[in-house]
Parts: structure tokens; C-alpha cells; sequence
């Protein structure tokens, strides 16, 4: 009994939260539910189940077991009361956005974010009438700024890809709250072994769990995390939420599911009708995963720490953005929102410019020359010859990807043979 | 009782021992939550009997709907308020009038009356608020797991079926899973 009210810690739940031994067979491991479709118990369970009346499985695209395992999980780690998986993080982004926006609608976001985010923002949501306003983290009044009565949500990132940037999530929640509109934190780059965005104030927590969750550069992912404290009813803002909706009989989402109801308008207006669903196999990889998240991300953390100190050291080297050295610009608040670890992606400006940046990438043998972060293998990249090459230099120094700019992300080999890498390259 | 987090022992012995539930403000509409709990529990195996003075007399899913609790003529083990937190008080008064006294007060999500629960305390009564019975008993039960929503519940258990089919389960014997809170 005294165990009844305990509350696991973290490494156990990166096991166990949403695993419990399958129903059917009892097999301990998840199993991999490759299947598009579930057969009904009968009749009346097929009309519950499609009326939202009971809880179940229907069709891969709206739910599947494995993927709600991964839901559960996540959900848990971040301290949320439901989770969504669907086939990328621009995916869950997308998803978000529509269960918040109409026509018209503005949204704020802050400016240091991952480029295919502003890309998404500016362009593709233009289609849809979603308008982004951006503003400065590193100026907080500009979010306040930013708000107009069109304003739906505020959208920033924990840790910001690529820069090593620390937003301060509580205050911007604090914006958000004044405003009331829910904060959305895009916590890829912090994970929730680092930093749990919902503690500060988010309302919602995305993920691409491309990144650092499934941890080993092979599966593509997504995942919504309603943190249940957002009130959708308060005015008529939101009416996904909080009025009858035609596509379910005139059922109203908030007043059903209560406070989890935005994980369920994602999951039956959003992901049902816009489609883009997660493979089960994909969730299994990413399970596997997240099992040693808790490992991974302090041996992550342990060895960036140790290379951006290593750079901080060296004649070519101008400038290394890591919010864990101290001196750096965000190492009070990554103190305070990330104190086990700064992560483990930053970027480093190079003396000899853009040559050296192309050097530096095609002298490498440890490192992977290419465009992702957060895999057990360390990650290079010059994005001024890559991902940002289409920009005029004064937009690339804007986005932070001049072109003396590298981005790092550290794996898990040995901190050694990382840094050995990097001297025999830029010393070639 | 702390009304702010309820123990999931707590929850899960009270839905582990009633079996009759009075359903004050049920709504015969399909698309409405008292429609969505009353049909799920049912299905559970409880008895629930719905109240409603406008719609008393007639049917739902083969059940009498009585105009108030007082009407309903078998003992009532939980009595589940859908009405708005200012309209809960006379229906815990009712309930303390009825032989035998129902054991439980359960007020729906969103609605919370201290006062109420107070009364019903004080008679002995549990009282669970602002929770609704059907998430709760999915969430115990592990089946709401299938939507994604937290549990916040471990075990290296498997979950019990209810019944015949295999997407509905059951609340399984109380040692099965390990509850967080
Ligand atoms: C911070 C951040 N958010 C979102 C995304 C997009 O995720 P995905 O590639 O899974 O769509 C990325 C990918 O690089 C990212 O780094």
C-alpha cells in the first residue's frame, strides 16, 4: 500500500510507461502491430468505437497499438495527460496548428528555430491563411508585442536547433497565459530528460522524434504531447475544441475529453482527415529507443560539454556557441531549464571562413557529413555550402549560418576519438 | 479526502464495488457525455439507471428513466451528478434520504461542490469530483491507453478482457497494477 502512491522516476518510466505485457499473447516487449486495420467485437462495438464512445482500434491511420505505446510513453515522460504520434515533427507541427487555426488566424513564433520550422511557418502555412509573427527570444517584450486579437498560440523551441540557444520558456508562458493562448514548445533538441517544457507553463509539447527520443538515425517520427492544462472553453477561440463538431454528431470535443481533448482533436480532426499516421514499425524503433534515453542523453551532454570546451581552446576556432560553457550568453537559463546538460547540438564559427567550413566537413572520418541531429553517431555540418546554400550571405548570417558557421551534433562514441577526428581535420 | 488528486486505489475500489449508478442529468441525446458514460458502463456491466425529470418514463438501451432519485425504487450503490456544480447540494440531500444510503457521490468533470462533499462525507459517503467514471474506469482498465492518453499506470501485468471480445477490458483483480498516484 505504501507503494501504491509512488511516483517512478525517470529511467523507469523511459521503460515501462505504456508497455505493460501485451493483452493478447503476453509478450513483454511491445509488439509491432503491422496491420492497417482491427476487427470490431461486434456490431455495437464498431458504431461505439466510431462515435468515440468507447476506447479502441479501428484503422492504423487514427490509432494503432504500437503507436500508442509511444503516445503513452512520451506523454509520460513529459508529464502530459495524453500523446499523439504521427510521421515526422513537421507533421505534429502541422497537426497543432490546424486543431488551433482558421483562416486568418495569426500565430507568434519565435525566431530562432529550426530552418525547416521557418520555412514551414513562412511558406507552407500561407496556403492554409496561417500567419506567422515572429519575435525575439533574446528580446521578450517582442513576444508581448506580437499579440493582437488574432492571435491563437506562441510557438518556440526549448533548446533551438541550431545555434544552441536557451529560450526562457517561463516567462514566454507567462506572455502566453496574460494572452490567453496556449504555449506550444518544440522540445526535439532538450528531450524530456533535459528540460519538461510543461513545469514552465507549455500547453503543448511537439517532438520530431527523428532526433535524439528514438536516438539512432533510423526512423522518421512525430509526437504531440497535450499537457491538459489549457481551458478550451473559455471563449469561443478555439472551436475544434469547444463547439459541436458536424464530423461527430455534434459532439463537443472539451466537455467529452476534458483534459486531454487536444490530444484528441489532433488525433480525429486533425491526423484522421489531413493522414500523415506513423508506421508501427517506425514506433517500435523509436521504443527501443527511448528505453535508454536517459543514458544516452547524459553521455550526449558529457561528451558535447567536452568538445566545446576542446574548441573553445583552439587557434582556428573564432567563436563555439554552447550554452553549457560558462560565459556563454545562455548559461544562466540553461542552468535553470537544462541543468543536467546543454545538449549535445551546437554550432562554432571558423577563422578561415567558408573554405575551412568545406574543409573541415571533407577531412572528417569520424563524423557524418549530413543533415540530421541526435544519433548515437556524431553529426557535421556546413550549412552555408548545404541546407542554408540558397540564402544571400546577409540572410545566412541571419539565420546563424554564416559562412565561417559548422554545426555539431555529438554522438556517443568516446569523447576522445570525437575530438581526435576533429583535430586531424582541422589541423589536415 | 484530498479532492484535488484522488489515490488510483481510491478510484479503483469504488468502481471495483458499486454495481447500481443513479445518473443525475443524464441526456438522451447521443453526442452528449451522459449519453457516452451511461452507454460505456453499461456495457461494463453495471446497472445505471438514468435520471431525468423532463424524459422520466421512458426508455434508454432498455433502461427506466425516473424523474428523480427519490422515484427510483432499488437500492443505488453510486449516484453520478452531470449538472452543474450550483445544483449538486439537494441532490446529495436527496441522496441522505434515500434507505439504504447510496455509498458513493461522484460529480462529473467540471463540476466540483465542496460544500456537497462535505455533507456527503460527514454522512460517510465517498465522494469523487470533477473526474468522470468512464475515462477512469478506461484508464485503470488500461484501455484508454489505446488513445494515447497517459494512464499513469505501471505494471509487468497483463491487463484482464472483459467479456468476449478483445478490445474491451476490465478492471482485473486490485493487486494487478502498480498505481503511481
Ligand atoms: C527542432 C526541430 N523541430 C522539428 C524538426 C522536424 O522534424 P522532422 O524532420 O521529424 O519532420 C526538426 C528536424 O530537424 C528539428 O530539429
Amino acid at each position: 500500500m505504501a507503494d501504491a502512491d509512488r511516483i517512478p522516476g525517470f529511467a523507469t518510466l523511459s521503460i515501462h510507461a505504456g508497455a505493460k505485457p501485451d493483452p493478447t499473447t503476453g509478450a513483454r516487449a511491445t509488439p509491432i502491430y503491422q496491420t492497417t486495420s482491427f476487427v470490431f467485437d461486434d456490431v455495437e462495438h464498431a458504431a461505439s468505437l466510431f462515435g468515440l464512445q468507447a476506447f479502441g482500434n479501428i484503422y492504423t491511420r487514427i490509432g494503432n497499438p504500437t503507436c500508442a505505446v509511444l503516445e503513452e510513453r512520451v506523454a509520460a515522460l513529459e508529464g502530459g495527460t495524453a500523446g499523439l504520434a504521427v510521421a515526422s515533427g513537421h507533421a505534429a507541427q502541422v497537426i497543432v496548428m490546424h486543431a488551433l487555426m482558421m483562416p486568418g488566424d495569426e500565430f507568434v513564433a519565435s525566431k530562432k528555430l529550426y530552418g525547416g520550422s521557418i520555412n514551414q511557418f513562412n511558406h507552407s502555412y500561407k496556403n492554409f491563411g496561417w500567419n506567422v509573427v515572429w519575435a525575439d527570444p533574446d528580446d521578450i517584450s517582442t513576444f508581448e508585442k506580437a499579440i493582437t486579437p488574432k492571435t491563437k498560440c506562441i510557438f518556440i523551441e526549448s533548446i533551438a536547433n541550431p545555434g544552441g540557444i536557451v529560450t526562457d520558456i517561463e516567462a514566454i508562458g507567462n506572455i502566453a497565459r496574460k494572452a490567453g493562448v496556449p504555449l506550444i514548445v518544440d522540445n526535439t533538441l532538450a528531450t524530456p530528460y533535459l528540460c519538461k517544457p510543461i513545469d514552465y507553463g507549455a500547453d503543448v509539447v511537439v517532438h520530431s522524434l527523428t532526433k535524439f527520443l528514438g536516438g539512432h538515425g533510423n526512423s522518421i517520427g512525430g509526437l504531440i504531447v497535450d499537457a491538459g492544462s489549457f481551458n478550451w472553453s473559455r471563449d469561443k477561440k478555439y472551436p475544434m475544441l469547444c463547439e459541436p463538431r458536424p464530423e461527430y454528431s455534434g459532439m463537443v470535443l472539451h466537455e467529452t475529453f476534458g483534459n486531454f481533448a487536444f490530444a484528441i482533436a489532433c488525433r480525429v480532426l486533425g491526423l484522421r482527415d489531413l493522414g500523415p499516421a506513423l508506421s508501427p514499425f517506425n514506433a517500435f524503433l523509436i521504443l527501443t529507443g527511448i528505453e535508454t534515453l536517459p543514458l544516452r542523453m547524459q553521455r550526449h551532454c558529457d561528451n558535447a560539454l567536452a568538445v566545446a570546451e576542446w574548441l573553445s581552446k583552439r587557434p582556428e576556432i573564432a567563436w563555439v556557441s554552447y550554452p553549457g560553457l560558462p560565459g556563454n550568453k545562455y548559461n544562466t537559463l540553461a542552468a535553470k531549464y537544462a541543468p543536467k546538460g546543454a545538449g549535445a547540438v551546437f554550432t562554432f564559427g571558423l577563422k578561415g571562413g567558408y573554405d575551412a567550413g568545406v574543409k573541415l566537413v571533407s577531412n572528417v572520418k569520424l563524423f557524418s557529413h549530413l543533415a540530421n541531429i541526435g544519433d548515437t553517431r556524431s553529426l557535421i555540418i556546413h550549412p552555408a555550402s548545404t541546407t542554408h546554400k540558397q540564402l544571400s550571405d546577409a540572410q545566412k548570417v541571419q539565420a546563424g549560418a554564416g559562412p565561417d558557421v559548422v554545426r555539431l551534433s555529438i554522438g556517443l562514441e568516446d569523447k576522445e576519438d570525437i575530438i581526435a577526428d576533429l583535430e586531424e581535420a582541422l589541423t589536415a | 479526502m484530498n479532492h484535488d488528486s484522488y489515490p488510483d486505489s481510491y478510484i479503483r475500489g469504488i468502481l471495483n464495488t458499486v454495481k447500481t449508478v443513479a445518473m443525475v442529468g443524464f441526456s438522451p441525446k447521443e453526442n452528449r457525455p451522459s449519453y457516452f458514460a451511461f452507454k460505456y458502463l453499461l456495457e461494463r456491466g453495471y446497472r445505471v439507471i438514468p435520471v431525468n425529470p423532463g424524459q422520466a418514463g421512458k426508455e434508454v438501451l432498455g433502461q427506466k428513466i425516473y424523474a428523480k432519485l427519490s422515484d427510483i425504487p432499488d437500492p443505488i450503490d453510486m449516484v453520478d451528478v452531470f449538472r452543474g456544480s450550483e445544483h449538486v447540494l439537494p441532490i446529495v440531500q436527496e441522496a441522505l434520504t434515500l434507505q439504504p444510503k447510496p455509498q458513493v457521490i461522484w460529480m462529473q468533470l467540471t463540476v466540483r461542490n465542496d460544500e456537497a462533499a462535505r455533507l456527503a462525507e460527514e454522512a460517510g459517503m465517498k465522494v469523487v469530483m470533477n473526474r468522470c467514471p468512464k475515462i477512469e474506469y478506461g484508464r485503470l482498465s488500461t484501455e484508454i491507453s489505446w488513445i494515447g492518453v497517459n494512464s499513469r499506470t505501471l505494471s509487468s501485468k497483463r491487463a484482464q478482457m472483459y467479456g468476449k471480445g478483445v478490445q474491451r477490458m476490465s478492471l482485473g483483480p486490485k493487486e494487478e497494477t502498480k498505481d503511481k498516484n
